[in-house]
């Protein structure tokens, strides 16, 4: 073989080698670097019961209550199938809003609420300005209404 | 236009810090580049030319 | 192969350099129009966005450093490719020019990302996918720069970090596509090549602008940079010694 083409297959066969070894790698991160779980995850048991863990899904419309001292707050996380109740004293991120996204840090009490450490926002890759928002919002009343 | 002042378009709608943190330091660290960039053009150019006089 | 060989040796530094330099003022200055323009859209034309307000705006230089990270590292591998199949002098020198304006970007990409994050997710960093990634391509670029600085061997060092710039690249796509392999806090694209941008045309507008002003200026700045390594490795040869000494 020409130098050359020695080269060329060293550098081919280097590929491929590093070809699998990302294979592994992305199934370890697939089972390690999931950030959060869904509720629906979470009442099936598919979350870690001994150590915290992130929950993450859409904060259910109408379900934001303050309680007590006005601090601390009650949501509902849902991911449209099923739903959990999450306590969380703190401040909430800007973007915490009925309807969008959130994922919450914590652990399941023994009464079945999840208790939040830390409230993420999670919020959409949508950009558009206030009034397009609006317009969005009323075609969808207006379709439902018909429906 | 979006702004209604000079002071409004600072504030960023209470956003000043992030939105120009982000901004400014970008500005700076594209200005620090050119500058390294030119004077290690400068400094390189001076020693080649010393290089070149002193043994021709 | 004759043809190929003969189209290497017109890419020779000698030939390249000059060329380069009467590249470098037209992209530089194509830089600051474009990042001008971007910059206009971006604050001016552009309207608020309904549930960000004014903090969005970090989008205009956010996305674009971050695309520009990435790409850089996809070039940079290429130079590396090319310049280990080939043996060609220029190429290494390319690949080097092009890694510390990249780390620039991956730096940037990270500090605006965190200043972005803080007042809309709550957290200025958290190890999701996206944000553990694009730390990993930060690192990788470093993990280059320190190889090349490392080896005295010139030609061992370039190849040395030709490889690991090979063996990096499989972090792109990662990268790229981490929002959709995983759960991540980062939300997904908004331009995609596949579908409709799910943005308002004069955001996309300004976000677009500012992306060509980070593509004209790493051109210009890496081209500089190429022209300075150029020097400093041929200098004992006749070319650059002609040149010092009618350079007054």
């Amino acid at each position: 073989m020409k130098p050359r083409h020695k080269r060329i297959a060293f550098i081919a066969s280097g590929v491929l080698c590093l070809g699998v070894a990302t294979a592994l790698v992305l199934n370890a991160f697939q089972s390690n670097l999931v950030f959060f779980h869904s509720p629906s995850d979470v009442l099936a048991g598919k979350a870690p019961k001994d150590k915290a863990f992130r929950v993450g899904g859409m904060v259910e419309k109408g379900s934001v209550k303050r309680v007590g001292d006005g601090l601390t707050v009650q949501f509902m996380v849902t991911d449209t199938v099923k739903t959990i109740p999450v306590a969380y004293t703190g401040t909430l991120p800007d973007l915490f809003r009925e309807g969008k996204g959130v994922v919450a840090q914590g652990r399941i009490r023994p009464d079945g609420v999840f208790q939040a450490s830390e409230v993420l926002a999670k919020h959409d890759e949508n950009y558009m300005p206030p009034e397009a928002a609006t317009a969005i919002e009323h075609a969808q009343k207006a379709s439902k209404s018909l429906k | 236009m979006n702004w209604g002042s000079p002071a409004e378009f600072f504030a960023m709608g209470g956003y000043a810090f992030y939105v120009w943190g982000s901004f400014g330091v970008c500005m700076i660290a594209v200005v620090i580049e050119t500058i390294l960039l030119f004077r290690r053009r400068t400094n390189l150019l001076l020693q080649l030319k010393s290089e070149s006089s002193g043994n021709p | 192969m004759f043809s190929l060989f003969n189209w290497f040796r017109y890419a020779s530094p000698q030939t390249f350099y000059p060329l380069a330099g009467r590249m470098i003022p037209w992209f530089a200055g194509a830089a600051a129009v474009f990042a001008a323009a971007g910059l206009y859209v971006g604050f001016f034309v552009a309207p608020t966005d309904a549930q960000q307000s004014e903090v969005y705006r970090v989008i205009f230089i956010h996305v674009p450093v971050s695309w520009m990270s990435m790409f850089i590292y996809l070039v940079m591998a290429a130079w590396g490719a090319i310049g280990l199949a080939f043996n060609t002098r220029l190429s290494f020198m390319m690949a080097r020019s092009l890694a510390p304006t990249g780390a620039l970007f991956a730096f940037l990409s990270l500090w605006t990302g965190a200043l972005w994050g803080r007042p809309t997710w709550g957290t200025w960093w958290v190890w999701d996918a996206r944000l553990t990634s694009e730390l990993i391509l930060l690192f990788l670029y470093l993990g280059v720069m320190a190889l090349q600085a490392a080896i005295d061997d010139q030609r061992r060092g370039d190849r040395a970090g030709a490889l690991l710039a090979i063996i990096g690249a499989i972090n792109v796509p990662i990268i790229y596509f981490s929002v959709v392999w995983w759960n991540t806090l980062h939300q997904g694209a908004s331009v995609s090549l596949t579908r409709a941008p799910s943005m308002a045309r004069a955001m996309l507008a300004g976000m677009l602008l500012m992306s060509l002003a980070c593509w004209m200026y790493s051109i210009a700045v890496s081209l500089a940079r190429a022209r300075c390594i150029m020097l400093e490795r041929e200098r004992h040869t006749a070319w650059v010694g002609e040149l010092a000494g009618s350079a007054s």
